[in-house]
C-alpha cells in the first residue's frame, strides 16, 4: 500500500468553497446556476480521479494544517471516504438539476443564497468523506450543521424557526456536548485522533470506558438519528424538497452514519469491539431504531414525513451492518451508504416532483397520481423497490450482503430484525404505489389536467430511478471499495 | 533601534498622547492620524519583538542603562510578546474602524478622546512588557484612569457606571499595591525576576502568603471573577461604542496576563501550585464564574450586556485554567488570552457596526438585521462560532486545551463548566441569529416578493475592519498548532507538565 502526497482531496474539498462568491454575484440566475454545474462537474472529475488510485488498494493523503499533536488539519483518501465521496459529488449535479425545476417552480425567494449553502454542504460532506483524523472529520461535521442552517429553514417562517433550533439544539448540541468530551478522552487515551485500520484504543482495557466512549460517538453524531436522537430529521422537512433529497437522505444524514462507521473501524477497531463485546450493544440499539422508525413510518400521511422515517431507519441498518463486525455485514453497511442514497434521493425527488405538480403533500390525496403523473409514480415504485431491497435494483445487494453477515457473525436475531424491516419497508411504500396507479382519483380534475411536473424535474429521478436499477447489473465498484475498507 | 524597540511600545504612545491633546486645539483632524501612526509604531515594534523573541528567546531592556534591582527593567519574553502583539494590533485596528463613529459622536472632543485611547492603550502595553512590579501598578493606573474617562464618555448611565467602576477598580489597585508592598518588606526588590529569587525560603511566611491572596483579589478585582465582577456589565454596556470595543477585549485579558505572570515569575509555579494549596477552590471559584456568567447572559435581552456576561464566563476559562496547575491547562489560559481578544474583539465591532446603523442593541432591534447588513452579521456569525468553540475558528482551540487540562488534572466540574457554557452560548448567539433572520415573521415568500428592508450597511471601513478581524479568527485557529508549539509552549515553565 504506498500513499501518495496529493492536493487533490483538498481541491475537491475546496470547489464548492470557492464557487460561492461566484455563486454570489452572479449577474443572472441563468449564470448563476450554470456555476453549480461547473463546479459540481469538476468535484466529481477530482473525486472520480483519484478512483483508480484508490482501487489499487493505495491512499492520497495531504495535511492542510497543523493543529495539535497527533490530529492536524489533514485529508486522506481511502476506499470508505472514495465511497461517500462519490456517491455525494455525482448526487450534487442531479440535485442541481432539480433544484432549478423545483426552486423555479415554486418561484422561491433567496435562491442565490440557497445555491451558495448547498456549495458550502458539499464541501463539508466531501472533507468529512476525506478526512484523515476524527479532529478534521469533526470540523467539518460541524461546518456541515452550519452550512445546512439556512437551508432547512430557508423558508423563514415560524415553522422553519421552529424546526431550525430543533436541528441545531439535537445536532450541534449533540456533538458539543458528547462528541467532543468523547473525543477528548480518546485523545488523553491514546495521545492521536488518527483514523487507523487496527484502532487507537488497543491499549484500553476498562470495559465501561470503552462503553461509555462507544456510547457517546454513536449519539452524539446525531446525524445518523439514531434514537433518541431522531427527532430532527423529521422536523427538518420543512426544507425545500431538494435540500430533504439530497442532504436529508444523502449528504447529513450519511455523514452521521459514516462517522460512526469511523469510529468502529478507524478509533475503536474491529478487534477490540469483538474483544469486549461491544458490538452486540450497538446492534441492539440500532435494530430497535430499526423497528421502531419502521413503524412511524407506517402511520405518517405526510409524504416527506413517512419518507423522514424511513430514512431513520435506513441509516441503523448501516450502522448495524457495521456493528455487527463480520467483514460482509460491514461490507453491506458500507454499500447501503451508496444503494440507499440513490433509493431515497428518487422518492424525495418524486414527493418534490409532485408538490410542484399538484401541491399536495399527502398521502391520502395521492389516489389515482399515477395516471396523471405516470413518469414520476414509476421512478417512485423504483426507488421503493430499492429501499425494500428488492430485485431489480441495487439495494437488493447491500441488504443481501448484511443478512450474509449477520449468519456470519452468528447474531440471528438480527436476520429476524432485517427481514421484518423489509417487510415494514415494503407496507409503507408499496400501498402508495398500489393507490397511485390502481385507485381512481378522487377528484376528477386529475384526468384533464394530466401534467408531469417540470422537465427539469422529471430528468433527473428518472437519472437516480435508473440508476438503482444500473447498479442492480453493476454494483461492482462500490462493493470493491467496500471490501478494499474492511480488508485493510 | 532594533534595541530600543521594549521602550518605543511605552514612550512613542506616551508622548504621542501629548501631541494629539495639544493638536485638539490647533487642528482637530490631526487628531486621529497622529495616534494611528504612533500605534502603528508600537504595533510594528511589538512584531518585531515577536520576531525577535522567537529568533533569540528573551529580550531584557534596562531603562536608563541602571542594572537590575534599582532600575526598572522591561522583559519580553514568548508570555508577553503575543500579547503586546495582541493589545497594540487591536487598539490600532480599533482606531481604524471606529474614526467615523468619534467624529459624530464626539465632536469638538477629538483631542481629549484621542489622548486618552493612546494614553490607555500605553497603560495595558507598559503592564504587558513591564518587569517591575511597582512599575506596573503605575501603568495599571494610567490604563485604569484613562479607561474610566472614556467609558464615562458614553451617554446615559455611563457616568454613573464609570463611577461605580472608579470605586471597585481602585479598591483592586490598592490591593494590588498594597501586596506588593509586603512583598517589598520581605525581599527588599521590586524587580519581578529579583522578587523571585528572594522567595523560596520565604514560601510559608503569612506575610508572602497575604501579600500573594492581597494581590490576587486585586488582580480578580479589576479582571472581573465572579463575585468581584460587578462593575463590568454597566460599564462596557453604557460606554460609547468605540470605547468597548477597546476596553472590553484588552482589560481583563491583560490583568489575566499580569495573574499569570504573577503566578509564574514572581511567585514560582512551587509556590502557588504546591505551595499554596489553593488550586482546587480558584479553579472551583473559575467554574462558578463560568457557570453564572453563562447563566446571567441567558438573562439578558440587550445585544452589548449579553456580550460583557460573556466576557465573565470567559474570565472564568481562564483563571481556571491557568489555576489548573498543568502544561494544558496553562497552555489553554494563554491562547485563549489571545484568542478570546480577537473573538470579542470581533463582536464588539460587529455590534459597534450593528449600532451605528439601528440604534439600539435591543433584540427587537435586531430584527431583519441579516438582510439589512449581511457583511456585517457575517462577521458576527463568525465571532459567535469561535465563541462558542466551533472548528477551525481559534475559540475551538483554546478551548480543547482548558478541557484537556480538566481532563488531565481530574477536576470534572472545570470539563462540565466549559460544556455546559459552550452549549449556553449556542444557544446565545443562535437566539440573536434567529432575530436577525427570520423576524419580522412572514408568510412562505416568493422570488420577487422580497419586501424586506434593504441593504443598509455601515460605512465600507467599519465592515472591512471586522471582516479582517473575523477571518483573523479563522487564521489564527488555522494556525493554532504553530501558536502553541513556537510560542505558548516556550512560555510555560518547564517545570509544568
Amino acid at each position: 500500500m504506498d500513499t501518495a502526497i496529493s492536493a487533490k482531496p483538498l481541491l475537491a474539498v475546496l470547489v464548492s468553497l470557492c464557487v460561492v462568491p461566484v455563486l454570489a454575484y452572479s449577474r443572472s440566475p441563468n449564470v448563476r446556476e450554470g456555476w453549480t454545474f461547473v463546479a459540481g462537474l469538476l468535484k466529481l472529475l477530482i473525486v472520480a480521479s483519484m478512483v483508480p488510485t484508490v482501487l489499487k488498494g493505495n491512499r492520497i493523503e495531504w495535511t492542510i494544517a497543523r493543529f495539535l499533536p497527533g490530529a492536524d488539519l489533514a485529508l486522506r483518501v481511502d476506499p470508505l471516504g472514495m465511497l461517500l465521496a462519490l456517491v455525494s459529488s455525482s448526487l450534487w449535479i442531479v440535485t442541481s438539476a432539480y433544484s432549478i425545476g423545483y426552486m423555479r417552480g415554486l418561484k422561491e425567494h433567496s435562491q442565490t443564497r440557497y445555491y451558495c449553502f448547498f456549495a458550502l454542504a458539499l464541501s463539508a460532506t466531501v472533507g468529512v468523506a476525506f478526512s484523515a483524523n476524527l479532529l478534521t472529520a469533526y470540523l467539518f461535521y460541524e461546518m456541515l450543521s452550519f452550512a445546512t442552517y439556512p437551508l432547512v429553514t430557508h423558508h423563514q417562517d415560524r415553522e422553519a424557526r421552529i424546526s431550525g433550533r430543533k436541528y441545531l439544539a439535537y445536532i450541534v448540541g449533540a456533538s458539543i456536548g458528547l462528541v467532543l468530551p468523547a473525543m477528548l478522552v480518546t485523545y488523553q487515551l491514546a495521545g492521536t485522533l488518527e483514523f487507523r485500520s487496527g484502532g487507537i484504543l488497543g491499549q484500553v482495557n476498562s470495559h465501561s470506558l470503552l462503553m461509555v466512549l462507544l456510547l457517546l460517538f454513536v449519539f452524539g453524531f446525531a446525524k445518523a438519528a439514531i434514537m433518541p436522537l431522531h427527532a430532527w430529521l423529521p422536523a427538518a422537512m420543512v426544507a425545500p424538497t431538494p435540500v430533504s433529497a439530497l442532504l436529508h437522505a444523502v449528504a447529513v444524514v450519511k455523514v452521521g452514519a459514516f462517522c460512526i462507521l469511523r469510529v468502529i473501524t478507524g478509533i475503536f477497531g474491529r478487534e477490540l469491539l469483538l474483544a469486549q463485546h461491544l458490538g452486540v450493544i450497538l446492534c441492539i440499539i440500532a435494530s430497535f431504531t430499526i423497528l421502531t422508525a419502521s413503524l412511524i413510518a407506517l402511520s405518517q400521511d405526510e409524504l416527506k414525513r413517512r419518507l423522514a422515517f424511513s430514512t431513520i431507519s435506513q441509516l441503523s441498518y448501516i450502522v448495524l451492518g457495521a456493528a455487527l463486525l463480520s467483514p460482509k455485514a460491514m461490507t453491506g453497511g458500507m454499500v447501503h451508504i451508496a444503494m440507499h442514497a440513490f433509493g431515497k434521493i428518487t422518492l424525495f425527488f418524486c414527493a418534490g416532483a409532485i408538490y410542484v405538480a399538484t401541491g399536495i403533500q399527502k398521502i391520502r390525496e395521492m389516489d389515482g397520481i399515477g395516471r396523471r403523473m405516470p413518469i414520476t409514480m414509476a421512478a417512485f415504485f423504483i426507488g421503493s423497490l430499492s429501499v425494500i431491497g428488492l430485485p431489480p435494483t441495487g439495494g437488493l445487494f447491500s441488504k443481501w450482503y448484511m443478512a450474509l453477515g449477520t449468519l456470519q457473525a452468528h447474531q440471528w436475531v438480527f436476520l429476524v430484525v432485517l427481514l421484518l424491516s423489509s417487510l415494514l419497508n415494503a407496507a409503507y411504500f408499496l400501498p402508495i404505489v398500489y393507490k397511485a396507479f390502481f385507485c381512481p382519483p378522487q377528484e376528477p380534475t386529475f384526468e384533464h389536467t394530466s401534467t408531469e411536473a417540470p422537465i427539469w424535474c422529471l430528468i433527473p429521478l428518472v437519472i437516480t430511478a435508473s440508476c438503482s436499477i444500473v447498479l442492480f447489473f453493476y454494483p461492482g465498484p462500490f462493493f470493491k471499495l467496500a471490501e478494499l475498507a474492511v480488508l485493510k | 533601534m532594533n534595541a530600543q524597540m521594549p521602550v518605543l511600545i511605552v514612550v512613542v504612545p506616551l508622548l504621542s498622547a501629548f501631541a494629539i491633546a495639544a493638536a485638539g486645539w490647533f487642528n482637530r483632524r490631526l487628531c486621529m492620524p497622529t495616534a494611528a501612526a504612533a500605534l502603528g509604531v508600537a504595533t510594528l515594534c511589538t512584531l518585531g519583538l515577536l520576531l525577535r523573541v522567537i529568533q533569540d528567546g528573551e529580550v531584557v531592556y534596562r531603562l536608563g542603562g541602571w542594572a537590575a534591582p534599582w532600575g526598572i527593567v522591561y522583559r519580553v519574553d514568548f508570555l508577553n510578546a503575543p500579547v503586546l502583539v495582541l493589545v497594540a494590533a487591536i487598539a490600532l485596528v480599533n482606531l481604524v474602524a471606529t474614526s467615523r463613529i468619534v467624529v459624530e459622536e464626539f465632536p469638538g472632543k477629538e483631542g481629549a478622546f484621542y489622548a486618552l485611547y493612546v494614553l490607555f492603550v500605553t497603560g495595558l502595553l507598559g503592564m504587558v512588557v513591564t518587569g517591575d512590579a511597582f512599575n506596573l501598578y503605575v501603568l495599571l493606573e494610567i490604563a485604569s484612569i484613562t479607561g474610566y474617562a472614556l467609558i464615562a464618555m458614553g451617554r446615559g448611565r455611563a457616568v454613573l457606571a464609570s463611577l461605580n467602576y472608579v470605586f471597585m477598580g481602585t479598591i483592586g489597585a490598592c490591593f494590588y499595591l498594597l501586596g506588593i508592598g509586603y512583598l517589598y518588606i520581605m525581599t527588599g526588590s521590586l524587580n519581578m525576576t529579583d522578587i523571585a529569587s528572594f522567595l523560596p525560603p520565604l514560601y510559608s511566611s503569612k506575610a508572602v502568603i497575604t501579600a500573594f491572596i492581597i494581590i490576587m483579589v486585586g488582580v480578580w478585582l479589576k479582571m472581573a471573577l465572579f463575585p468581584l465582577h460587578g462593575w463590568l456589565p454597566n460599564a462596557y454596556t453604557y460606554a460609547p461604542s468605540s470605547v468597548s470595543s477597546l476596553v472590553a477585549p484588552l482589560m481583563t485579558k491583560v490583568m489575566v496576563y499580569v495573574m499569570i505572570r504573577i503566578i509564574l515569575t514572581v511567585f514560582t509555579p512551587a509556590f502557588t501550585f504546591r505551595a499554596l494549596g489553593l488550586n482546587q477552590a480558584v479553579v472551583w471559584l473559575a467554574v462558578a464564574a463560568i457557570f453564572m456568567g453563562s447563566l446571567m447572559a441567558l438573562a439578558q435581552r440587550n445585544l452589548k450586556r449579553m456580550l460583557t456576561y460573556i466576557l465573565i464566563a470567559e474570565v472564568g476559562y481562564m483563571v481556571g485554567g491557568a489555576w489548573l496547575g498543568n502544561r494544558a491547562g496553562l497552555t489553554g489560559a494563554v491562547l485563549h488570552i489571545l484568542n478570546d481578544g480577537l473573538m470579542t474583539f470581533c463582536l464588539f465591532l460587529a455590534a459597534g457596526n450593528i449600532l451605528y446603523r439601528v440604534r439600539g442593541l435591543n433584540m427587537e432591534d435586531l430584527r431583519g438585521l441579516f438582510r439589512k447588513m449581511p457583511f456585517t452579521m457575517g462577521g458576527f456569525v463568525i465571532g459567535a462560532l469561535s465563541i462558542i468553540g466551533v472548528p477551525p475558528t481559534c475559540g475551538f482551540f483554546s478551548k480543547w486545551y482548558l478541557i484537556l487540562g480538566g481532563i488531565q488534572a481530574g477536576h470534572y466540574g472545570f470539563v462540565v463548566a466549559l460544556l455546559f457554557s459552550s452549549l449556553v452560548n449556542l444557544i446565545l448567539f443562535f437566539r440573536i441569529i434567529e432575530v436577525g433572520y427570520f423576524e419580522p415573521h412572514s408568510e412562505h415568500r416568493h422570488e420577487g416578493q422580497d419586501h424586506a428592508p434593504s441593504m443598509e450597511e455601515a460605512p465600507v471601513g467599519m465592515v472591512v475592519s471586522l471582516l479582517i478581524v473575523a477571518s483573523g479568527l479563522i487564521l489564527a485557529g488555522l494556525y493554532a498548532g504553530d501558536i502553541v508549539q513556537r510560542v505558548v509552549n516556550l512560555a510555560i515553565p518547564e517545570s509544568i507538565v
